[in-house]
């Protein structure tokens, strides 16, 4: 049953958005990514000097579904900053080698290209636990 | 499964006074180039939009990534 009053994922998900000033939509973890493309973008936030909190869409399809419905964006991952969908892989990877992506966080642009995290690396200083969106249903 | 060249002719069909060069490994993943004069003062979060409207609903299924340039002429 689709009920346009009540939608308690793409609620969460856009509470998500509103709470988080940088914020990630990924397959995986930053520790532990499990898409080729998730791995490069949260790796080129990490080597930023922001915190960012990251949501694991893989737990429950609905986050997907309803993500990609509310910011009209098919694929993932999907960065936000203060609330506006910045971009996807590529996007985020123009930004990144242009120096764009560090103005739009307000950091500096670091010297050294990021490295995608290999699955078992410990996670990074900066990043916050990943959001379990799915948690906030009640 | 759309191939490549599927994926080449919906971009192209879809934006007009474009030009896509598209290559798969596999057809599950793309690759795309896309050089229109329709993306002249639109922002790159549109244009990419453009794109994906153009190859369709099997982007995030059959088709698994789209790797995206988008640029104007």
């Amino acid at each position: 049953m689709t009920d346009q009053a009540s939608n308690p994922i793409r609620d969460a998900i856009a509470e998500a958005i509103a709470d988080n000033r940088v914020i990630l939509f990924m397959k995986g973890t930053p520790e532990q990514p499990m898409c080729g493309f998730s791995a490069r973008t949260s790796a080129a936030l990490q080597s930023m000097d922001t915190q960012f909190a990251a949501v694991d869409i893989l737990p429950d399809p609905r986050i997907r579904q309803e993500l990609s419905a509310l910011s009209d964006w098919p694929t993932i991952p999907q960065l936000f900053v203060d609330g506006q969908l910045v971009g996807g892989a590529d996007i985020v990877a123009e930004m990144y080698e242009s120096g764009e992506l560090a103005g739009v966080l307000g950091v500096a642009q670091p010297d050294q290209e990021p490295e995608p995290v290999e699955a078992g690396d410990n996670g990074p200083v900066g990043v916050q636990s990943p959001l379990g969106i799915e948690n906030r249903l009640s | 499964m759309p191939t490549a060249e599927d994926v080449k002719n919906r971009i192209e069909a879809a934006i007009p006074e474009t030009t896509a060069e598209v290559d798969s490994p596999d057809n599950v993943h793309f690759n795309a180039r896309v050089v229109s004069r329709a993306f002249d003062g639109v922002s790159r979060i549109e244009q990419h939009r453009m794109v994906y409207a153009a190859v369709g609903d099997e982007l995030g299924g059959e088709i698994h990534a789209l790797q995206l340039k988008t640029e104007t002429p």
